[in-house]
């Protein structure tokens, strides 16, 4: 097993180990990582910061943009943090790891570029307060007040972008009860909580020469012990924005006997619900051949209680990120019920 | 050339043929206007005092010089602006040349020199080239080399060389100069006498005017002109 | 059509096997020495590669500090900036058993740590606990097996992907085991970079790129092997020059058998191609056995060159061989690509070869004589485009320059200047007979002059490089006797027993010198800092080279340093300049000592001063003084002490003995090729002769006539054949000298860091001399057998050829 397979088992989210329930209760597992407790209130900004004592925790950033030569763009900026042992240490010797992902998507194209970074010696991490998160040259600032005004900035070999954000003082979104969000049938969970309201000003870098975009972004927090159940292979996450200012975000945990879905209905006035397992449905209708596997880039989505049904296509088919852990991630458009513009990731895919 | 036509069977035409040396800044002609024709199966002596041009003109029709002016048709073929492979597919399957050096090739025996030239043009005839060797009385020397050989019996290797490919023109610049009275007049004789066999054209160069009248038509070179 | 022109090609190597077997000889030579030189130097590669890498890094540049360590701080501020680098923490690593080199990289940004280790023998060798303990250390399994005792060893995994002697770990594991905490000893740029970045010159000034083959085991034993490979390529050289005369004189005596050929109809192209054919033919045969030969020398030599580099750099070699396939093809392609351009004056020729007319010996002299002077311009030119660039530029490539430059002009030279000997020769000749010697000899010149280039050169490389050789064994052993000073040398066990030997000898009034020393980065390798205690000893006879007054004053009272030559010429040091030892510690120059048979830099601080500025600087080794006599007597007595058991001893009369054994097998491989060349060239010599020998009845034939016997002819000609190869040695003497100097004050000085003094050998010219007097000789004797043999009838041919 090589330093690559390693990273893929770790990001891929190793099916936590049998006896982890027996111990869910303590609210550790078997390897001494806290694991996510129904009822806790997420305290800000202390929570916007890393939480070694987790096995796994990201800061996910996905963009709808459009440029000033009037195409559609994607932008992705992930900083994923995982850990080998609870606990931070200072040194060498940190158990944290830290894996950083830049995608940026055109129509035709996808860019992207890949990070790591030994935890414990200041090349990567997380601070609350001022808000910062970084790898190497890439980083997310807090320009204003804490997540209310963003920096954002990466850069490849063959790519770069910047980008100003900003919200209009709306509300984070806690997932499920109060951020305690359920990702099995069997009871496993994890803390998440997102802004979806951004406004974004930026400029790409691209081979031949900058695009100044505008558009919206989507942060995500998650962090967890133990996500995935033993059966579950991979997930389809959506995150939509719908043109009446409604946003949707569900996703679809596939498991050996059932898949689990779940997801939250953010209101244009910004009240949440949270959805129930199997109100959310997505389907997918056609596949394309990526990276040399079949991968669903077009969907049809229904959420009866709101009367949606939409499908959701793919601005870029190939939006692949090839990394040491690949996956799909791009910009998707929306028509049908709804209209509107989104990401969509896939996992899991082999 | 439109102002001269060739007659069914002539094999060899040479149309008022000239030829310079040139060297140490001055120009020497040495053929001067030859005109000639050579019937298929006919043969012809070409005479002439030494220096007159006799071998130069053998070597035009064989292909191995350039010309000045004039023109050369062999079977048809002009020789003017003849690349060298066209040139070099005559040689290999129209004429044969022998010559008054001994042109053997002292790596190879007598067998295999005489049916190189047949084996060259690919026309390997093994029962002519056996009644051919034996004739010329080589059959016991066959395995021999020839350094081994006297130069009567290395000139008649030559001259089965020669006529081993079957060519329809054989040109033999005193194929006998090197050799005595007695032994010039047997090979001469045999050479004579096989090509009249095979049914080829001779070209022959000779001072010797017996020879000569021994064959069809005498032509007398004299200072690069046709006397 | 082919076939039957093949054939009649092939049939003249069938008639003359002898020529056959020269040329086919000729060229396995040459290949064959080529070839062992490119093994050696592939097997001595491949070694380092596995040595030095860690780990296939090699391919990237690095970031070095100029002195002392990078701080991990330094680290992350430049990956912040966007630098992908990769980190490395190298450092010994004290083991019961010697030390290890010791490498931590981190996992995640190594460009090939994965590879490396992903041969290794167990399964879980990398897994999740490898980094979540990160404690787990990867080793070579004959390394294993050398630490005897595994007291304290964290996990290990064995690998044959690690070199020998090399232990690699995680950085967080070796910072702990080396104690060096936030250090990190070099960076790796990685290959890709992001866009945007600011130069690191201005980011890092105090760091400098270093590409790793400027690293430091490459860059002097680079120098070992341009050396080598010099002498493949005039070896090769030599060989062609065989290649030359059999493929000239096969085509010489073909030109009846082309143009019978021609006039059959076999047009030219064709025969030009039949005749690449057969030198192809011929190219891969002769290659083939060229390849066995080499794989034989090469196998036979490598031991000694292993002997060498370890000797000399320190450096590890296996000694076994493997066959490499690029090895293999590029021997054959050397032999056709040399088969070629050795023949393609013949074949030249024969394109341009008039159907008809033969040019007239007349002619050929002519272009043999403007030849020889188009050949001594180009000598000329030669000579001064390698002092041109000694003047432009230095170092070791300029250093090449001139002596190739020097060698391959004075070569091009030699026809004209033997041939304006000879003509002087004629002008005082006496006799008709001398006279006709004289101008034979001169004819006969353009047929050998190629192969008595060969001798000049194989000549001239064992002039100079035998007084290299023996200029620097004189040196050597004049400095052994000031550099080892000490009677006895001991190295106790552990500091202990140090303090109990010390304390001993004391009592016994035995002056104690102390051998501590430290290493410290300097300028991307390292620096040997020893630390001495002030004695008599060094002040009478450390070897100096350059000293101030009151030196060994300023050394003792900690202002001042001495450095060696290495360091000195390296960093252009000299007394009164001032030395950087680390960021912090900067000290005075005020002496500068020779020290050969180290490659590396090395300074000499007082005692007190380098345990300030140094820490673990072991206290192991001392060097004792005592009158001779009592050596014996001493080692016994400290033998038979309990205290002392595991204390090893080495008294001078060994160390001495030892250091020129591993000196003299340092150039053992140095003098079997300069004998092989050699050889090489007389067989050239040879082959020309043969070559002649054809061209030549003619003229021997009316000298025959005149009355002058055959046995008289073959002295003659044995004679001629040795005063070419005495005019030719008699020129290659100044040029072997040149040599020689350029060796010792030039290559040295790049290669090795030192200069040394040239001293002369009369006696070994002498030998020499004889040496090519008897391969002339030899090479004279078949042809002069033969004429002396030879049939009337075979002269009188020449007669009754003759038109
Ligand atoms: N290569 C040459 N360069 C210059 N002149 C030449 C050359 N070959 C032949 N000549 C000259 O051309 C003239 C004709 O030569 P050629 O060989 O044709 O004479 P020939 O009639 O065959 O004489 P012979 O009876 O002596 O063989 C002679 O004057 C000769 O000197
Ligand atoms: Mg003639």
């Amino acid at each position: 097993m090589n330093a690559k397979s390693f990273l893929t088992a770790m990001f891929l989210c190793l099916p936590a180990p049998a006896s982890t329930q027996g111990f869910a209760g303590l609210g550790t597992n078997a390897n001494g990582f806290a694991i996510p407790q129904q009822g806790t209130f997420l305290s800000f900004p202390a929570d916007h910061g890393s939480h070694p004592n987790f096995r796994i925790e990201w800061w996910y950033l996905t963009a709808n943009l459009k440029g000033d030569d009037d195409l559609e763009y994607g932008v992705q900026w992930t900083l994923f943090r995982t850990a080998l042992r609870p606990g931070s240490e200072d040194g060498w010797s940190s158990p944290q790891l830290w894996m950083g992902h830049a995608g940026l998507t055109t129509p035709n194209h996808q860019f992207f570029a890949e990070r790591l970074a030994r935890g414990g010696i200041g090349q990567a991490g997380v601070t609350a307060d001022p808000f910062m998160a970084w790898i190497d040259n890439w980083e997310m600032t807090t320009v204003g007040p804490t997540l209310q005004q963003l920096n954002l900035k990466a850069s490849g070999a063959d790519f770069a972008y910047e980008l100003d954000m900003s919200t209009q003082g709306q509300q984070l979104v806690l997932h499920g009860d109060n951020g305690y969000s359920v990702k099995s049938a069997g009871g496993q969970a994890s803390y998440y909580y997102s802004q979806p309201h951004y406004q974004i000003t930026g400029t790409l870098s691209l081979p031949h020469g900058p695009v100044a975009v505008v558009g919206q972004g989507w942060l995500d927090r998650e962090w967890s012990s133990q996500p995935l159940a033993e059966d579950q292979s991979g997930w389809d996450w959506f995150s939509l924005s719908f043109d009446s200012g409604d946003k949707l975000m569900g996703f679809v945990l596939r498991g050996a006997s059932a898949d689990f879905t779940s997801g939250s209905w953010i209101s244009a006035d910004g009240t949440v619900t949270a959805l129930q397992p199997g109100d959310f449905q997505a389907l997918a209708l056609k596949h394309s051949n990526v990276s040399g596997r079949s991968i669903p880039t077009e969907w049809k989505i229904t959420l009866p209680a709101k009367e949606l049904s939409v499908v959701i296509q793919a601005v870029n088919k190939q939006s692949w990120m090839g990394t040491s852990f690949p996956y799909w991630e791009g910009p998707v458009t929306i028509s049908g019920s709804h209209t509107g513009r989104g990401y969509l990731e896939m996992t899991g895919y082999e | 050339m439109a102002d001269w036509e060739m007659t069914d069977n002539t094999l060899l035409q040479i149309r008022n043929v000239s030829k310079c040396y040139s060297g140490l800044g001055e120009s020497r002609a040495v053929l001067r206007d030859v005109s000639l024709d050579l019937q298929a199966g006919k043969s012809i002596a070409l005479t002439g005092e030494s220096g007159s041009g006799k071998s130069t003109l053998l070597h035009l029709v064989g292909a191995l010089d350039y010309y000045d002016s004039g023109e050369i048709k062999i079977a048809g073929t002009n020789l003017t602006n003849l690349n060298d492979s066209a040139r070099s597919e005559l040689r290999r399957n129209t004429v044969s040349l022998v010559f008054q050096q001994f042109n053997l090739v002292p790596s190879l025996n007598v067998a295999q020199n005489i049916s190189l030239h047949a084996r060259l043009a690919n026309r390997v005839d093994q029962t002519w080239i056996t009644s051919l060797t034996s004739r010329l009385g080589l059959t016991e020397l066959s395995d021999r080399y020839p350094e081994q050989l006297s130069g009567g019996q290395q000139q008649r290797v030559a001259i089965g060389r020669a006529l081993a490919v079957r060519p329809k023109l054989l040109l033999a610049d005193e194929p006998t100069g090197n050799l005595d009275e007695v032994t010039s007049t047997a090979v001469m004789d045999l050479m004579l006498n096989l090509v009249h066999e095979s049914g080829a054209a001779l070209f022959l160069v000779t001072h010797s005017v017996q020879v000569a009248n021994q064959l069809d038509r005498r032509v007398h070179l004299s200072a690069g002109k046709i006397a | 059509m082919k076939r039957a022109a093949l054939g009649a090609l092939l049939s003249h190597w069938w008639r003359h096997p002898l020529q056959l077997i020269t040329l086919l000889t000729g060229l396995a030579l040459a290949t064959g020495l080529w070839s062992a030189v490119q093994a050696i130097n592939g097997e001595a590669k491949a070694s380092y590669n596995l040595a030095t890498s860690e780990i296939g890094a090699r391919q990237n540049e690095t970031l070095v500090p100029k002195t002392g360590f990078i701080p991990l701080s330094r680290y992350v501020e430049l990956r912040r900036s966007g630098w992908r680098l990769s980190p490395v923490l190298e450092g010994r690593w004290p083991q019961n058993t010697g030390s290890l080199r010791l490498i931590g990289v981190d996992l995640l940004s190594h460009p090939t740590f994965s590879n490396m280790v992903e041969n290794s023998d167990s399964e879980s060798s990398f897994s999740l606990d490898a980094l979540s303990s990160q404690e787990q250390l990867f080793l070579n399994p004959k390394t294993l097996e050398q630490l005897t005792v595994h007291v304290d060893l964290p996990p290990i995994v064995q690998s044959d992907q690690i070199p020998i002697d090399v232990a690699l770990g995680d950085i967080s594991l070796v910072e702990r085991l080396l104690q060096r905490p936030g250090q990190i000893t070099r960076m790796i740029i990685l290959p890709e970079q992001p866009l945007g970045l600011h130069p690191l010159e201005d980011l890092a000034p105090e760091l400098q790129r270093q590409s790793y083959d400027a690293g430091q085991m490459s860059r002097l034993t680079d120098s070992f092997h341009l050396n080598l490979t010099a002498f493949g390529l005039l070896s090769f050289a030599v060989g062609l020059f065989i290649v030359h005369g059999s493929v000239s004189l096969g085509i010489e005596q073909r030109r009846g058998l082309f143009r019978t050929l021609r006039a059959m109809g076999v047009p030219l192209h064709l025969l030009t191609v039949l005749l690449l054919c057969e030198l192809l033919l011929i190219a891969i045969v002769a290659g083939s056995a060229g390849l066995v030969l080499g794989y034989l020398i090469a196998a036979a030599l490598l031991p000694d060159v292993s002997a060498t580099l370890s000797g000399l750099y320190g450096a590890t070699v296996e000694g076994s061989l493997n066959l490499r396939p690029g090895w293999l093809i590029s021997g054959i392609a050397m032999a056709v690509v040399g088969t070629l351009i050795a023949s393609t004056q013949a074949i030249t020729n024969i394109y341009k070869m008039p159907l008809l007319a033969t040019p007239g010996l007349q002619a050929r002299a002519q272009a043999a004589s403007s030849q020889q002077y188009g050949m001594a311009v180009l000598g000329l030119a030669l000579m001064a485009f390698g002092t041109a660039s000694m003047l432009v530029f230095d170092g070791l490539i300029a250093g090449f320059a001139l002596l190739a430059g020097m060698m391959l002009g004075t070569a091009l030279m030699l026809p004209l200047l033997l041939s304006w000997v000879l003509t002087l020769g004629l002008r005082n000749a006496r006799s008709a007979l001398g006279e006709w010697i004289w101008a034979d000899m001169r004819a006969q010149l353009p047929g050998i002059s190629l192969a008595l280039m060969a001798l000049l050169l194989a000549l001239a490389t064992n002039i100079g490089v035998g007084t290299m050789v023996s200029s620097f064994r004189l040196t050597f052993l004049g400095w052994m006797d000031q550099r080892l000073s000490a009677e006895l040398y001991v190295t106790a066990k552990d500091e202990d027993q140090a303090q109990k030997l010390v304390l001993w000898l004391t009592r016994r009034d035995i002056t104690v010198l102390p051998i501590r020393w430290s290493e410290v980065p300097f300028h991307g390798t390292k620096l040997r800092i020893y630390g001495v205690q002030d004695d008599p000893t060094y002040r009478e006879k450390w070897p100096m080279l350059q000293v101030q007054n009151g030196a060994w004053d300023r050394v003792s009272n900690g202002t001042a340093v001495m450095i060696n030559e290495q360091l000195a010429r390296r960093r252009n040091l000299w007394p009164g300049d001032d030395l950087n030892l680390t960021p912090s510690w900067k000290m005075t120059v005020v002496g500068v000592y020779s020290d050969y048979g180290n490659p590396h830099e090395q300074a000499i601080v007082t005692l007190p001063v380098l345990l300030r500025h140094a820490d673990n600087v072991p206290n192991l080794r001392f060097g004792l003084r005592l009158p001779p006599s009592g050596v014996q007597n001493l080692i016994k007595e400290i033998q038979q002490e309990s205290d002392f058991e595991g204390i090893t001893m080495v008294d001078q009369n060994d160390l001495k003995a030892r250091s020129l054994a591993v000196f003299d097998r340092t150039f053992v491989v140095t003098g079997a090729l300069n004998l092989l060349t050699l050889g090489v060239a007389g067989f050239a010599i040879l082959t020309s002769l043969l070559t002649l020998w054809n061209m030549r009845l003619p003229q021997l034939a009316p000298i025959w006539a005149l009355g002058i016997t055959r046995r008289q002819l073959a002295w003659l000609e044995l004679w001629r054949s040795l005063a070419l190869a005495a005019l030719t040695a008699l020129l290659a003497l100044p040029l072997g000298l040149l040599l020689a100097w350029l060796l010792l004050s030039v290559i040295n000085v790049e290669a090795f860091g030192w200069k040394l003094p040239m001293y002369i050998f009369p006696l070994d010219w002498l030998r020499l001399l004889v040496m090519a007097l008897v391969a002339a000789a030899i090479a004279a004797a078949i042809p002069a057998r033969k004429l002396a043999l030879i049939k009337p009838s075979e002269l009188l041919k020449v007669f009754a050829h003759e038109r």
